[in-house]
């Protein structure tokens, strides 16, 4: 008798349930994985565009800006440049898997390899979702938000409420917690703490200090205290405007509020896209594997993975006219393999690169552990090994604005392994790509004008018509002055300085 | 695990955001449409239209690094280079060094995207400020229908629903606990056979049971439904346009658009109001002759100019093509007002014994120069517009302005088919 799960493109519910449970077996008994419970969701092409559009969330308030990225897609995608993606799946306990109707029987079992079993894997288990993300919440909330934010429509008129959107959208890069907030300490500890304080005071007590004049002093430390209050300096403006911002009424900080949480929520996975995918696409790769040599996929359909399979891990030269990058596709799903074959059948390179995992034997327990407590920088500088910056033949480009000539940094060879891995690391470390710009001081004496700083490493000063645009959505939520100062972060100088004043 | 079909879900979770987006960018997207409205065919008028969104139009600012004095990039894939190497900066964006992942942003804003037809209308229909346009004029053309349209409670016998009416009082009578016949029955039958005081007690049950059946009744005023009908206007079938149009060598290409947005605007109007609408363009100078669009409007012509010829012919394809008994039949007729002087008679003579009897409308557009004066009350006109106007006085069916600015179309336009009503029959000319 056939041991097939399916025969054919053709697909139907009880199929979609055969694969599954093939696939669910696979990534327990061997993989494995440790997922949330998954939801299936079978959605037409039309759907999955919506569904692209709104951040690949089910619900989601209206903005103009999801319809303009919903023309965007459809444009591409009728003018058949580029097929729909097979799949979406949102970090939520339950996972939701999007599978679209068109696809075949074998691209469902694909993507319910990928989706529901690596990537829900790495949502369960990897640090940062789980610092940041509450799956079992995230629908309800979302929900919660559209509502508000309609109800906010209806009562304040959507032009009024698309400003605000507008604003908290532009700011929404700035308004995550990069790290984990202080915990508050409990009543006991804060009680040790004070008493150890006065202790010291009490030791180190001279009554000569009572003779020095105070001039000044007090007016400083008010000012210093109200800082203080307004816990500055903060990098998170959304956060800060909401609790603080003095003219914004109370649903527009409730508004800001959404905006910042789902921007947090979506920060992991801008810091784990190549971890994600490779993650997700290793799982499936070996997913698929087995159920071919279990004979549960036919041969012609193990073809057409295959070809899925290889587009989805392409990844051209740069030489190549196509060249758009690294694909995180790639690079994860190569990283992983290699991590794969360390752990198997290390060379003595490998032993000497990589001592705590070489020739451990079990690569799933390794991966599990990669997988769990890392990020894209930290994955990266950690795990990618000399044998595959040779198999990419990596090499490293330095454009110096006044010179004449690019250089060739470093190339894949003994000198330049770690100068490679050092820069493609830092090409994935979240701070560089979002400028790390702060609140500094409000000028609460007088014009309560908003100062802020941005960091320049490198020369990398910010975009100035944007950065107008920007500004000029913070005063309006401000409502009093703001300026901006770039300032270079290794000699403290002011480079540029952007003004901003509020409409009257 | 949860398998959910969401096909079925209603779809379109996009449409508000995409109206919002195009209240957005209303600015760009009316420019295009007009242009459209300039650049395309008549007939094409109404299909899809991509447009090009410029990146101010919907700019969604974010902070953002400029590049820096040093720039570094990882790639793959090298050749032959070892470290140390200078090469060149490449030219354009493509080649080795070329591009940075992630920094791609700034060129995604200006995109395409199509309008939908519907979208793309209104826009068009709402720049020419075109309200509730389609109520209005022409009304003796409409016929009624009647379609059915749910139940009511009341109406004629002829209508009554006999399985509605019977669904409702089943409804009724099991709502109202009405016993069954072969209750009743089982209980007289248990009664009859049964003795002493629990027959009587039976009896007293059987009783009760058939008053209450008798109570409710089978069938209750309170269950008769109706089919209910309503009217609707049932648009006439097909439609005809005849476009006429003068193009000696004094029709400008100015006038010829205004002329071509004319044509346009009734064509969207009978198209809407028709199943099937044709369209033929006759063009004269001092003879006439049916040709295709883009001849009618891009081809100038010399030679003297007799209008008369294209009333000929005019009337000549009606009486080949378009039986006025089972076509609408309209037309248009766009001229600077040159004609020769003896064949205004004619003319007028023609149009109003030959075309205004088998036509629904004739609607006569006289084209000016921008700087000749838009003018309502246009005396001292040209020899076609004397000739025409004792006509406009008399005949229901025609109607006559004079444009000489684009904008003054749609005004002109409207003035002329809400005419229809009599309303304001003497407002101008």
């Amino acid at each position: 008798m056939s041991q097939l799960l399916f025969e054919g493109k053709d697909w139907s519910f009880e199929t979609l349930q055969a694969i599954y449970d093939a696939v669910e077996s696979v990534a327990k008994n061997d993989l494995a994985l440790d997922t949330f419970p998954n939801q299936i969701e079978v959605i037409t092409a039309e759907q999955m565009l919506d569904a692209y559009s709104s951040t690949g969330m089910p619900l989601l308030y209206r903005h103009w800006s999801f319809g303009k990225r919903f023309a965007q897609f459809e444009g591409v995608y009728r003018a058949g440049l580029q097929g729909l993606a097979y799949e979406i799946v949102i970090n939520a306990n339950p996972c939701i898997s999007y599978v679209m109707e068109e696809n075949s029987a074998t691209m469902q079992a694909l993507v319910i390899a990928h989706a529901a079993f690596g990537h829900n894997h790495f949502f369960k288990n990897n640090y940062q979702f789980r610092q940041w993300t509450d799956p079992g919440g995230i629908l309800d909330y979302l929900a919660y938000a559209k509502n508000y934010i309609a109800s906010c429509e209806e009562r304040y008129g959507e032009a009024e409420v698309e400003q605000l959107l507008d604003a908290a959208h532009a700011l929404a890069p700035q308004g995550v917690d990069r790290y984990p907030r202080k915990r508050r300490m409990s009543l006991l500890d804060e009680e040790r703490r004070n008493r150890a304080r006065r202790e010291e005071s009490e030791r180190l007590y001279n009554d000569l200090w009572r003779t020095v004049p105070t001039a000044g002093e007090a007016a400083r430390k008010t000012i210093d205290h109200q800082r203080a209050l307004l816990r500055l300096p903060q990098e998170n403006i959304l956060y800060f405007l909401e609790k603080t911002a003095p003219k914004l009424a109370s649903w527009q900080r409730e508004i800001l509020r959404i905006v910042r949480l789902i921007s947090q929520y979506f920060y992991p996975q801008q810091q784990t896209k190549v971890m994600n995918e490779g993650c997700a696409t290793y799982c499936h790769y070996r997913i698929m594997n087995a159920l071919h040599e279990a004979g549960r996929i036919g041969d012609g359909s193990f073809l057409e993975f295959l070809q899925s399979h290889t587009n989805a891990i392409r990844q051209p030269t740069a030489h190549d006219p196509s060249y758009s990058g690294v694909n995180p596709y790639a690079l994860g799903f190569d990283m992983m393999s290699d991590i794969a074959r360390i752990v198997r059948e290390p060379t003595e390179e490998d032993r000497h690169w990589f001592p705590d995992i070489a020739g451990r034997g079990d690569e799933i327990a390794v991966l599990k552990d990669v997988w769990a407590n890392y990020r894209d920088d930290s994955f990266i500088a950690q795990f990618l090994s000399p044998h595959l910056m040779r198999k990419w033949r990596l090499f490293h480009i330095v454009d110096e604005a006044d010179a004449p000539k690019l250089k060739v940094e470093s190339i894949h060879n003994e000198r330049g392994y770690q100068d490679l891995r050092r820069s493609l690391a830092s090409d994935y470390e979240a701070g560089r790509h979002t400028p790390d710009i702060q609140i500094v001081d409000v000028d609460l004496a007088g014009s309560r004008r908003l100062v802020l700083h941005h960091h320049v490493f490198a020369g990398e000063i910010l975009d100035v018509v944007d950065a107008a645009l920007v500004l000029r959505h913070l005063t309006s939520l401000w409502g009093y002055e703001v300026m901006l100062e770039e300032v270079d972060a290794a000699t403290n100088e002011v480079l540029k300085a952007h003004m901003a004043s509020p409409e009257p | 695990m949860r398998i959910v079909d969401r096909r079925l879900n209603p779809g379109g979770k996009s449409f508000s955001n995409r109206q919002r987006f195009l209240r957005r960018v209303r600015d760009t997207v009316e420019r295009t449409v007009r242009e459209a409205s300039r650049e395309r065919a008549i007939e094409d008028l109404e299909n899809a239209q991509e447009v090009t969104v410029p990146a101010d139009g919907a700019r969604e600012p974010l902070f953002r690094h400029m590049p820096g004095d040093r720039r570094d990039f990882v790639l793959p894939g090298n050749r032959d280079y070892v470290e140390g190497d200078l090469i060149d900066r490449p030219e354009g964006a493509s080649g080795q060094g070329g591009r940075e992942p992630g920094r791609g942003h700034g060129q995604d804003d200006a995109f395409r995207f199509v309008l939908t037809r519907e979208e793309f209308l209104s826009i068009f229909l709402d720049d020419l400020e075109l309200p509730d346009f389609a109520k209005r004029g022409l009304v003796d053309t409409q016929k009624l229908g009647s379609r059915r349209a749910g139940y009511s409670t009341s109406g004629t016998p002829a209508n009554l629903s006999l399985k509605r009416t019977m669904q409702m009082s089943l409804a009724r009578r099991i709502a109202m606990g009405r016993p069954r016949h072969r209750v009743v029955e089982r209980l007289e039958e248990e009664a009859a056979s049964a003795k002493g005081s629990e027959a009587s007690e039976l009896l007293e049950e059987a009783l009760r049971t058939r008053a209450r059946r008798m109570r409710i009744p089978f069938l209750d005023p309170v269950d008769l439904r109706y089919r209910r009908f309503e009217r609707f206007p049932r648009p006439v079938a097909q439609a005809v346009m005849f476009c006429l149009m003068d193009v000696s060598g004094s029709m400008t290409e100015h006038m010829k658009d205004l002329a071509k947005r004319f044509f346009m605007l009734l064509h969207i109007f009978l198209t809407r109001r028709y199943q099937r609408v044709d369209i033929v363009f006759i063009r004269h100078t001092d003879e006439a002759q049916e040709v295709d669009e883009e001849t009618f409007f891009r081809s100038t012509e010399t030679g003297g100019t007799i209008v008369s010829s294209a009333m000929v012919e005019m009337d000549r394809i009606i009486s080949d093509r378009y039986d006025p008994a089972s076509w609408n039949i309209y037309g248009a007729q766009a001229s600077d007002g040159d004609n020769m002087l003896s064949d205004n008679e004619l003319t007028r003579t023609l149009l109003q014994d030959k075309i205004l009897p088998l036509c629904q409308y004739f609607a006569y557009l006289e084209v000016a120069n921008t700087n000749e004066s838009h003018s309502l009350s246009y005396v001292g006109g040209s020899s076609l517009w004397n000739a025409y106007t004792p006509l406009a006085a008399k005949a229901r069916n025609f109607q006559m302005r004079r444009v000489a600015r684009r904008d003054h179309i749609y005004p002109v336009f409207r003035e002329l088919f809400r005419r229809r009503d009599g309303a304001h029959a003497e407002e101008a000319t």
